[in-house]
């Protein structure tokens, strides 16, 4: 958990301001926010955030995978079926490695019975019968696109998760200095008072 | 444009409003991690968090509006 800096002013400041925190090893950190979201986070002890990081990533993530029946997220990369999606998807460990498995398997392993993560099979009419894509697509209808985005943004998500596990958070409004009037010697206070 | 076309058009915008809602998790969630990425305590992401899910829903309903009044004077 931060902790704020023994300093007066933290606390009538921005109580953010002096707030130090111990990344610990930020590049292990990143890491192991890429392997599961906010576990880069708690092992730097950063554990609210790292609760905030895993309910709304995984939950997205999940909830795509639920809309896409498992099959929007898969790696691919041969010509009628470049998965460029996953370009978004890879950046957390529960979408990139199972579908990387997947991807190198002749036949891919079955969870549930259904081929969780696997890339459809695909022939040259892309309209045909045994184009299993084409089935796919036309059974989820528009719920195949909505599982692809909740996946993607998901995967985007992590990106800035990855981040601040390495480099800690980016303050976006830091206080603002008194330093003009501290300068002036309260110059300014007394021509208030003279013009009154 | 007679008033059954345009009842008709109206129709079909509300009918697939029903999709929008599937941005309204999207809306929080990306809310509350970016804002978590700019603050570290709590108070602070979610003071964040309310703010830029505001501006989302704002711009979004900006836009709604416009494509819908466009599509309405078409």
């Amino acid at each position: 958990m931060p902790k704020p800096a023994a300093s007066p002013e933290a606390t009538t400041q921005d109580p953010e301001e002096h707030l130090e925190i111990d990344l610990k090893d930020p590049l292990q950190a990143a890491f192991l926010a890429w392997l599961l979201p906010g576990l880069g986070h708690w092992y730097q002890g950063r554990r609210h955030k790292a609760v905030l990081f895993f309910v709304c990533i995984m939950g997205t993530f999940g909830y795509g995978l639920y809309l896409g029946e498992g099959r929007v997220v898969y790696a691919s990369w041969r010509p009628p079926d470049r998965r460029l999606p996953f370009l978004c998807q890879m950046w957390m460990a529960p979408a990139a490695l199972p579908a990387a498995v997947q991807a190198t398997r002749a036949k891919p392993f079955k969870v549930f019975g259904q081929q969780y993560m696997a890339p459809p099979q695909v022939s040259a009419d892309v309209r045909g019968p045994e184009d299993e894509l084409d089935r796919i697509q036309k059974r989820l209808h528009r719920y195949w696109e909505l599982g692809t985005v909740y996946t993607m943004i998901a995967g985007l998500l992590n990106v800035l998760a990855i981040y601040d596990a390495w480099g800690g958070p980016a303050y976006s409004a830091p206080a603002p200095a008194k330093k003009e009037d501290d300068d002036s010697g309260g110059e300014s206070d007394k021509r208030k008072e003279d013009s009154a | 444009m007679n008033d059954w076309s345009q009842l008709v058009g109206a129709s079909l915008v509300f009918a697939r409003i029903n999709e929008l809602w599937f941005a309204l998790p999207l809306i929080v969630v990306v809310s509350l991690v970016y804002s978590a990425t700019r603050h570290e305590l709590p108070a602070p992401i979610l003071q964040g968090a309310l703010r830029m899910a505001a501006w989302i829903g704002g711009f979004m309903l900006i836009g709604f509006a416009v494509l819908y009044l466009m599509c309405a004077m078409l």
